[in-house]
């Protein structure tokens, strides 16, 4: 076997609450795609993090074409000529895509060449964007391609990317594909990290699997099967949901009718004319490129955002105008997205947190805070919902994703909503939670709740949903049986809009 | 009508000259993503280290500046310490700026109390002056005005169109996106910390040193307040901060001569008028959310620790 | 690289003893400065903290200042939890103050016993109106504008001085005053009464201690209490919950005006006895660094209350025995919060150990 581009001996970082990495070795051959595998925190972005120069191993070497190498900081992975796309996109909004890729080669650059070079690259692999256009004007499709660009302007002999996929249709995941391809094809090694199974099978050459830090194999992702690679990846098989059908009476809980807003974000999309009727016993997915107004709809939902009257029913009760705490108390459930911060406040203990929403289930009486009441509450939710390793006391943020997920679901389901939002349930959270989430769905609408799920992860809204509406540019589609679309359906009606979506802007005029 | 304009506008300018300084400060603080409400504070450190460099040594205006900026710098340069590297809350830190400020100034300047300096003539520049009602309001003014507006134009030129600029809008935007690229945030944010400190206590030096060349306690009387609502009727953009500047500018003076425009207003209340002027331009402000929100520097208020 | 790194939970130790680090550390940034101008920090320190409570005068005049400066930070902390910063607090006690003082003028000079004996209880109501009133005008133009309340109450601060200063040099000005900018002196019945003979503390004190224990219980148990929290710590989990964010700020900005506002009557009724441009010497701004030293907790505020207190009668010992200019009370204050801030970061972070493996 000719150097490796790249090779890890032996590599471990601790946090103090954490081994994050131990012990992992593994090593990329020039033109190689290889994948890192491991699901949600199994310790692949501090691993890439490393690489990159992020961060600093506490042991372990890192050899370069052959040499060893110590990477202080991301600019001296940058002149070995190791390039990163990041999951969370690190692109300065109110900057042009040039000023960005300006600012990431360094020195003086002229920004008319600089521009035209910006152009060259994005037609030669496929990756069109204007190099005048401010960022916050571009779709995360066109962001991702922003990023790949910067990268490959600076010739980098190892591309690493982190989840990449994660808010791409599946007509633009093949896309980019090609794209890598044909990098591996010119000799870049790739180093590709993701939890999709198929993904990988599709596109990578080998992967090394992680779990809990540690490396459980170093396999060719083609010769293995779904089964086998998540063997390797949480230690026995892909746990599986049971939806059995609805009994009880079908009748219409939640009516949104009419929906448009205009949100006080100026970079937000705005929702128009949205329509939708869930009924009781239901789960209704929404899928969507994330920016498409699901953030905006969740909130008009919620009434954290208020909109008029009659745009949203709950069991024929116009709720449009209500604040959040109204519409909880006539029965809708809410989960957002974020939660540290929106869903729980992060320094507070889970009691505190349970009275956040659960104060009226006789927990505050005459205005004071009946605190016995409170703990009661949140010891409740924990033994119901299996919140390991937590009591009434603990802080919020120091729970995992997964346990804190299940502690804020838990607390509403706990108040017996009629309906039921539920913004992105199980991302960021490990495989044995994401099930006990979804399960937790799945019975609590067959126990006669409507519920709604925006999600980013198209196979999650597969496996729980009876019907999926797919939101781009604002409008939200008609919701389509599950079992008369597929994904590539759905894809297709995600990218739909996505396109034009950044053209329809109004061009900001400064004053 | 005339003989009322001319001094009115003739005097906006040196009046807008230390809101022009100390806004630029912050204007330049803020575009790096730090809030710094210590500006009345540093703008009295300036004052007095301006003014007690004159009154003690012989380096006059120019000398004056110097020490001003130095004394602006310095209280920046706590502040800096606390808000910047210790990303302590930054509201909190610039009010403790200002109490701090507005105490050394006091202390030091006990031993000035009732002295008072020469301060500066106005010169004429060539040809120019000489042009009816333009030569008086634009072309006789102090030396310290055409400075700072040639440092006006220079600080704008360097956050529009040079590389320094960029990168400080950058930090300011998304400093964690900065640090993963390898830029020095927690400097590139103590430099723009210490050039807004500078530029604000020579606006202090400014107003004790020339504007009003005496001492008196408390001096800036809530100019680097209205210096930083300045910022927000901007919308950190340095055009509009000049505009601002000069309108705040033009109301000091029109309180000042009031009496000759036949305004019976009590003195006091007239004197209030800069204050309610401030107020009223944030309420104006608040029908442009949007010009606001597209221009206000992401992350400006927010502590960060990289790693943290 | 930053020499800290995160705790994994903020420390609820540091959280205690950070504002005694920072008075440790004020005592020797102190030292260093008596030093620098030539005085024997010990003995500075003696005359500083010491000998201004080594007499019954003494004591009174220390809780005549505390309580002013306590009052005011117990209604700041409220805000300051919620995370609305009320700088402006020291307009709002000379708005409460000059309201309470309009009503001793209005009814001095009638000989109705009936008036005598509503005169302070009237005064009382009309400090906490005016200081309540100064505190709602920037809450509205927040909740009504999006003007954001630092400026604004500092703003207003600044136009209550010179309405205060436009009615005692004009319409209130005392006739027989020799045109000093100053009212006549008020007559004992709008005049708090004396606790001890011939010491200056007056009733005043028991307001402060009726809101000590007012907010004491507000804080331990009201649900409001908890919802203001949440908005200062997570103003989007607060939206979420549907607490209303005009409510945080309109009680957080009234609440806090109206504290100020009877501090307010506290010295125009005591120990001022008139209204005059001297009335508050900048306790508005003093009450900041109380609530935050105090942890914005009720409890703690009499602690930093009382500390902050005997920082002014410092100053003015210090003029007196060591003719240092009373200014130095304002230098104190403003090292204080410095410290404080500077050592509050160890709550949540710690120093970063050196490491093993030096990349």
């Amino acid at each position: 076997m000719s150097i490796p581009r790249l090779e890890l001996l032996n590599i471990s970082k601790r946090y103090p609450t954490v081994v994050a990495n131990d012990d992992i070795s593994l090593a990329v051959a020039p033109g190689e795609i290889h994948a890192i595998l491991g699901e949600n925190g199994a310790g692949k972005s501090t691993l890439m993090k490393i690489i990159y120069g992020a961060v600093t191993p506490d042991s372990g070497s890192i050899s370069f074409n052959g040499k060893e190498v110590a990477i202080a900081n991301p600019a001296a992975a940058r002149a070995l000529g190791i390039g990163m796309v990041f999951q969370h996109f690190s692109l300065f909004e109110s900057l042009t895509v040039v000023e960005n890729i300006a600012l990431t080669l360094g020195g003086r650059q002229d920004m008319k060449s600089l521009g035209r070079r910006v152009s060259e690259v994005s037609q030669r692999y496929g990756l069109p964007i204007d190099p005048a256009r401010l960022v916050h004007h571009l779709s995360v499709g066109e962001r991702q391609r922003v990023e790949i660009v910067r990268c490959l302007l600076q010739n980098p002999q190892l591309l690493i990317l982190d989840e990449p996929t994660s808010v791409l249709t599946p007509q633009a995941v093949r896309q980019l594909f090609h794209t890598l391809r044909r990098l591996a094809d010119e000799g870049v090694s790739l180093l590709y990290i993701s939890h999709k199974l198929h993904e990988i099978r599709d596109l990578c050459h080998s992967a090394t699997v992680l779990q809990s830090g540690r490396v459980t194999g170093t396999v060719d992702p083609t010769r293995e099967s779904p089964q086998s690679l998540a063997r390797l990846m949480i230690g026995r098989d892909l746990p599986v949901c049971s939806a059995p059908p609805y009994q009880g009476v079908i009748r219409p809980r939640l009516e949104i009718s009419g929906l448009s807003l205009t949100p006080d974000d100026p970079f937000a999309p705005s929702l128009k004319d949205i329509r939708l009727t869930l009924s009781a016993g239901e789960i209704i997915g929404i899928a969507g490129v994330s920016g498409n107004g699901q953030a905006e709809l969740l909130a008009a939902l919620s009434g954290e955002t208020t909109v008029a009257p009659e745009a949203i029913r709950l069991d024929g009760r116009p709720i449009g105008h209500y604040h959040a705490g109204r519409r909880r108390k006539i029965g809708l459930g809410f989960v957002p997205e974020e939660r540290l911060g929106r869903g729980a406040a992060a320094n507070l203990s889970l009691g505190d947190n349970s009275l956040l929403t659960a104060h009226r289930r006789g927990l505050v009486r005459h205005g004071l805070i009946d605190h016995k009441a409170v703990r009661a509450f949140a010891a409740a939710v924990i033994a119901r919902f299996d919140v390991r390793g937590a009591s009434p006391a603990s802080a919020a943020r120091r729970l995992s994703g997964g346990n804190l997920q299940k502690f804020i679901v838990g607390r509403e389901v706990a108040q017996n909503p009629q309906v039921m939002i539920v913004a992105q349930p199980t991302w960021g959270v490990d495989v044995g939670a994401a099930v006990f989430l979804r399960q937790t769905l799945l019975d609590l609408a067959r126990s006669g709740v409507a519920i709604l799920v925006v999600s980013e992860e198209l196979e999650e809204l597969f496996e729980i949903c009876d019907r999926i509406a797919v939101m781009a540019d604002g409008r939200l589609s008609e919701a389509i049986p599950t079992r008369e679309t597929d994904s590539e359906k759905i894809g297709l009606m995600m990218a739909g809009a996505q396109e034009p979506a950044s053209n329809e802007e109004v061009p900001h005029v400064p004053a | 009508m005339i003989e009322y304009l001319v001094p009115i506008l003739a005097g906006t300018l040196p009046a807008a000259t230390p809101l022009v300084l100390a806004g630029l400060g912050e204007l330049v603080t803020e575009r790096a993503g730090v809030l710094n409400l210590g500006v009345e504070g540093m703008m009295l450190m300036g004052a007095i280290a301006g003014f007690a460099c004159a009154a003690t040594t012989g380096t006059g205006v120019a000398g004056a500046l110097i020490a001003g900026a130095i004394g602006g710098a310095a209280g920046s340069a706590i502040f800096a310490v606390l808000a910047v590297w210790l990303a302590a809350n930054q509201a909190a830190s610039g009010i403790a700026l200002t109490i701090f400020g507005t105490g050394l100034s006091a202390f030091i300047g006990q031993h000035f109390v009732s002295y008072s300096l020469p301060g500066l003539q106005p010169v004429n520049l060539p040809l120019l002056s000489g042009l009816p009602l333009l030569g008086p309001v634009l072309f006789h003014q102090d030396p310290v005005v055409y400075f700072t507006l040639a440092l006006f134009a220079a600080v704008s030129w360097i956050l529009a169109r040079t590389r320094v600029g960029l990168v400080l809008r950058a930090v300011g935007e998304a400093p964690e996106a900065a640090h993963a690229l390898g830029y020095p945030v927690l400097w590139i944010r103590t430099l723009a910390v210490l050039a807004g400190g500078a530029l604000t206590g020579m606006a202090g030096a400014y107003l004790s040193t020339v504007y009003t060349p005496l001492w008196v306690q408390n001096m800036t009387a809530g100019r680097g307040w209205i210096a930083v609502a300045l910022v927000v009727f901007a919308a950190w953009k340095p055009g509009r901060l000049l505009l601002g500047a000069w309108l705040f500018g033009g109301v000091t003076i029109l309180q000042l001569q009031a009496q000759g425009l036949g305004i019976a207003l009590p003195s006091q209340l007239m004197s209030a008028l800069p204050y309610l002027a401030t107020i009223v331009a944030l309420v104006l402000m608040s029908r442009k959310q949007r010009l606001l929100q597209t221009s206000v520097p992401a992350a400006l208020g927010k502590p960060y620790l990289p790693g943290a | 690289m930053s020499l800290l790194e995160p705790r994994p939970a903020p420390s609820q130790w540091m959280r205690l003893l950070s504002p005694l680090l920072a008075c440790v550390l004020t005592l020797f940034g102190g030292a260093i400065l008596f030093w620098l101008l030539g005085h024997n920090p010990v003995l500075a320190f003696r005359v500083f903290f010491i000998d201004p409570l080594n007499s019954a005068n003494g004591l009174s005049e220390w809780l005549l200042k505390a309580s002013p400066l306590i009052l005011i930070a117990q209604g700041l902390a409220v805000g300051f939890r919620a995370r609305v910063y009320n700088i402006g607090a020291e307009g709002q006690l000379i708005a409460g103050a000059t309201l309470a003082g309009g009503v001793a003028l209005w009814l001095d000079g009638s000989g109705n016993p009936l008036v005598a004996h509503i005169t302070l209880p009237l005064m009382i109501v009309a400090g906490a109106v005016g200081g309540g009133l100064w505190g709602a005008l920037p809450a509205l133009l927040k909740t009504r504008f999006r003007a954001d309340e630092t400026l604004t109450t500092l703003m207003l601060t600044y136009i209550a001085s010179l309405g205060l200063a436009w009615l005692v040099n004009g319409p209130w000005r005392d006739p027989n005053g020799m045109n000093f900018p100053q009212t006549i002196l008020f007559s004992d019945k709008a005049l708090f009464p004396l606790l001890f003979e011939g010491l200056r503390v007056n009733a005043s004190v028991f307001i402060t201690l009726f809101a000590i224990v007012g907010f004491w219980f507000f804080n331990a148990r009201s649900f409001l209490s908890y919802q203001l929290t949440v908005a200062g710590q997570a103003p989007h989990a607060a939206r979420y919950a549907g607490f209303s964010g005009a409510r945080t700020v309109w009680f957080s900005l009234v609440i806090s005006g109206m504290c100020a506002g009877l501090a307010g009557v506290g010295e125009v009724a005591g120990p001022v006895g008139q209204l005059n441009l001297n009335l508050s010497p900048g306790y508005g701004f003093a009450a900041i660094i109380v609530a935050y030293l105090g942890r914005l907790n009720p409890i703690g505020i009499v602690v930093s209350g009382l500390l902050m207190a005997l920082i002014y009668l410092g100053g003015e010992a210090a003029q007196v025995t060591l003719q240092l200019p009373s200014a130095i009370t304002g230098l104190f204050q403003g090292m204080l919060l410095f410290f404080l801030l500077g050592a509050d970061v160890l709550v949540d972070f710690r120093l970063r150990r050196p490491r093993r493996h030096p990349a």
